[in-house]
C-alpha cells in the first residue's frame, strides 16, 4: 500500500469517565484508508469505551472524531452506518428468531443510498430481487449459502460469527469495526474467520479490536496499544512488536 | 416468531370467512333476530381497533397501553363534528382520522423515548389524561357521554339502516385486512417487525429505528380513530368508557386471544371475547373468571393466539 495515503478516521483526545475512572483519557488514532488497523491491550484499557464512541453509542466527555472529513461526535449511530462506518459485536447480535437470509437482506435493504428508504407499505418486498440476489453474494462470501432458509438461532456459533460479518459487510461500510471477531471460538473456527479477514482487507477498511495476537499480527497493517485509556504506541507489527515500552506494559504480561 | 407470512391455507380461510359474514345479514333476517345486526357491526368494529393495536404491539413490538386515547377520541370526534352540521363521512371520518394520527404522532414522538416499562406507562399516563380532560368537557356531556345527534352519510348509502351499515363496517374492515397483509410483506413491515426483534441491531444496521417506530406507532392510532368514529355511529354515543384504561386493557386481551402479531389475530380476538360475553354470559355465571382461565392458558400453551393454533399465525414455525 504505497499508493497516496489519506486519513478515513481520525480520532483525537476522546476522553470518556465513568464517575473517577477514566475508560479513555486523551486517546487520540488515525486510520488510514485501505489498512487494516488493529487495537490492542489489556482488558480495561479501554477498547470497547472507544468502539462505543466511534459507532456511536457513547458520548465522549471530550475530543473529536472526524470520519472521512465529517465530524462524527453528534451523529446517531444509523446516521453514521449512513455515512459508511459499521460495526460488528463481540457478543453475537443477530435475529435468531429470522432466517440466515432475512438478517442479511435487512441488511442490505438498510442501505438507503442505493435502495431507498423502507418507507414503502404496499409493494411486497419479495419482488425486490435486486436486494435478495445481493445478499445471496455476501452470504457467499462467508460460506453461508447452504444454510440460507435456517434460523439464525439455530447456526453454531462460528457461523453466527460468520453471519454478523456478513451483516456488517452488506451495509458496504467504508471502514468496518470489528468488535473481538473471533471471541469464544475455538481454533479451527478462529483459522476461517482469520482467512475471511484476509479476503475482505483487500476491499474495506478495519479497524480490528482483538485478543487473539497471532490473528492480530497475521492481519494488522498498524498496530495501535491502547492502555489505561490512552494510546502509547502506534506502528508496523514488527515495531510495535520491538517497542519496549509496549513489552512492557502490555505483551510482556502474557510472553 | 419470524417475519409474518402469510400462507395460502390463511387466506383461503379468510376469504371463507368473508363470504360467511357477507351472507351474515340474511341469516340473522332468516331466523327474525334482527338486534344481532348490530351486535354484529359492533363486534367487527372492536375487530378493527384490535387490529390496529396489532400492528402497534403484535408487529411494531410496543407495548401500548393507551390505545384507548384514540379509539375514544375518535368516537367523540365524529359525535362533536355531527353537534356542529358535519355528518358526512366522507368528511368526518377522514378528519376524525387526521386528528387522531396527530394525537398518536404527540403522544408517540414523546412516549417512543422510553423503552418497556416505562413506555407501557408513559402511554397509559397519556391515555388517563386524554380521559380526564374529556370526563371535565362539561360541553362534551361529561360523565354522562356525548350522543350522537345523527348517523353519518355515506356517499348515498343511509347508514341508520343496520344492514347498510354492517356492510359499511364489513367493507372496511376487510380493506383495513388486505392493506395490512400488504404493509407485513412490505419493506416497511419487515423493518417493523425486525425492530421488534431486535431494535439495537436495526439501528446499527443504518435504520432510523425512531422514524419508523413513530410511522406505525402513527397509522396505529389513525386505525382506531377510524373504529372509533364507526363505534359511535353503532352506539349512538361517545361514552368516556372508550377512553379508560380499561378499553386499552380489553383491546390487549383481544389480540393476546387472537395472535399477537397476526394480521388476523384482532379480530378472531374481537369475535372470540364479544361473543364469549354476549353468549356466555347468559349461561356462565362467573365468565369473567372463565374468561381468565382461557386468558392464562392461551399464554402458557398457545403463545400465539387462537389463530396460531389454526395456522392463521406467524407460518415459519
Amino acid at each position: 500500500m504505497n499508493e497516496c495515503r489519506t486519513t478515513l478516521l481520525e480520532v483525537s483526545d476522546v476522553s470518556k469517565h465513568f464517575g473517577g475512572i477514566y475508560a479513555l483519557n486523551a486517546a487520540s488514532l488515525e486510520i488510514q484508508t485501505g489498512e487494516v488497523h488493529a487495537l490492542i491491550g489489556p482488558n480495561g484499557a479501554g477498547k470497547t469505551t472507544l468502539i462505543h464512541v466511534l459507532s456511536g453509542t457513547m458520548l465522549p466527555d471530550a475530543g473529536r472524531v472526524v470520519f472521512a472529513g465529517k465530524d462524527l461526535v453528534r451523529r446517531q449511530m444509523h446516521e453514521r452506518v449512513a455515512l459508511g462506518l459499521a460495526r460488528s459485536y463481540q457478543i453475537t447480535n443477530l435475529f435468531p428468531r429470522l432466517t440466515v437470509l432475512d438478517n442479511v437482506t435487512l441488511a442490505v435493504q438498510g442501505r438507503v443510498r442505493d435502495w431507498g428508504s423502507s418507507f414503502s407499505f404496499w409493494r411486497p418486498f419479495s419482488v425486490d430481487s435486486a436486494i435478495i440476489s445481493e445478499a445471496y453474494d455476501f452470504l457467499g462470501q462467508v460460506a453461508l449459502t447452504g444454510v440460507a432458509g435456517r434460523r439464525a438461532g439455530q447456526l453454531s456459533h462460528g457461523e453466527q460469527r460468520c453471519l454478523e460479518v456478513a451483516l456488517v459487510l452488506a451495509t458496504k461500510p467504508k471502514l468496518l469495526l470489528l468488535d473481538e471477531p473471533m471471541a469464544g471460538m475455538g481454533p479451527e473456527e478462529s483459522a476461517r474467520m482469520v482467512e475471511l479477514i484476509e479476503s475482505l482487507a483487500r476491499r474495506v477498511t478495519m479497524l480490528l479490536v482483538e485478543h487473539d495476537m497471532d490473528a492480530v499480527f497475521r492481519l494488522a497493517d498498524r498496530i495501535s496499544v491502547l492502555v489505561s485509556g490512552s494510546v502509547i504506541a502506534t506502528g508496523e507489527p514488527a515495531a510495535i512488536r520491538a517497542d519496549s515500552e509496549v513489552r512492557r506494559a502490555y505483551l510482556g504480561d502474557i510472553e | 416468531m419470524g417475519l409474518y407470512e402469510s400462507s395460502k391455507r390463511r387466506r383461503v380461510a379468510a376469504a371463507i370467512t368473508l363470504a360467511s359474514l357477507l351472507a351474515l345479514p340474511w341469516l340473522i333476517t332468516a331466523l327474525d333476530q334482527g338486534f344481532y345486526i348490530s351486535f354484529a357491526s359492533r363486534v367487527l368494529i372492536f375487530a378493527l381497533a384490535a387490529t390496529s393495536l396489532n400492528l402497534v404491539i403484535g408487529f411494531g413490538g410496543m407495548i401500548s397501553f393507551g390505545h384507548a386515547a384514540f379509539f375514544g377520541t375518535g368516537a367523540y370526534c365524529v359525535a362533536v363534528l355531527a353537534e356542529s352540521g358535519i355528518v358526512s363521512a366522507a368528511l368526518a371520518w377522514p378528519l376524525t382520522m387526521a386528528l387522531t394520527a396527530l394525537l398518536a404522532l404527540l403522544i408517540g414522538a414523546i412516549s417512543l423515548r422510553t423503552r418497556g416499562v416505562y413506555f407501557i406507562m408513559i402511554t397509559l399516563a397519556f391515555a388517563q389524561m386524554v380521559f380526564y380532560l374529556v370526563v371535565s368537557l362539561k360541553a362534551w356531556g361529561g360523565d354522562d357521554g356525548l350522543s350522537l345527534v345523527r348517523r353519518s352519510i355515506f356517499g348515498g348509502l343511509d347508514l341508520k339502516d343496520d344492514t347498510t351499515f354492517y356492510f359499511v363496517v364489513l367493507a372496511i374492515l376487510a380493506l383495513v385486512l388486505v392493506a395490512l397483509d400488504r404493509l407485513a410483506h412490505s419493506r416497511f413491515g419487515r423493518v417493523i417487525q425486525s425492530i421488534r426483534e431486535n431494535e439495537t441491531r436495526m439501528e446499527a444496521l443504518g435504520y432510523p429505528v425512531f422514524a419508523y417506530k413513530l410511522v406505525c406507532f402513527v397509522i396505529g392510532g389513525a386505525l382506531a380513530g377510524l373504529a372509533g368514529a364507526l363505534l359511535v355511529n353503532q352506539s349512538g354515543l361517545a361514552s368516556p368508557n372508550l377512553l379508560h384504561w380499561m378499553q386499552s386493557g380489553t383491546l390487549m386481551v383481544m389480540i393476546v386471544l387472537g395472535g399477537v402479531g397476526s394480521v388476523y389475530g384482532g379480530v378472531v380476538g374481537a369475535v372470540l371475547l364479544l361473543l364469549g360475553e354476549e353468549i356466555l354470559a347468559e349461561w356462565v355465571p362467573h365468565w369473567p373468571i372463565g374468561l381468565g382461565v382461557l386468558l392464562l392458558a392461551v399464554v402458557l400453551w398457545a403463545p400465539l393466539g387462537i389463530a396460531g393454533l389454526f395456522g392463521w399465525g406467524r407460518s415459519r414455525e
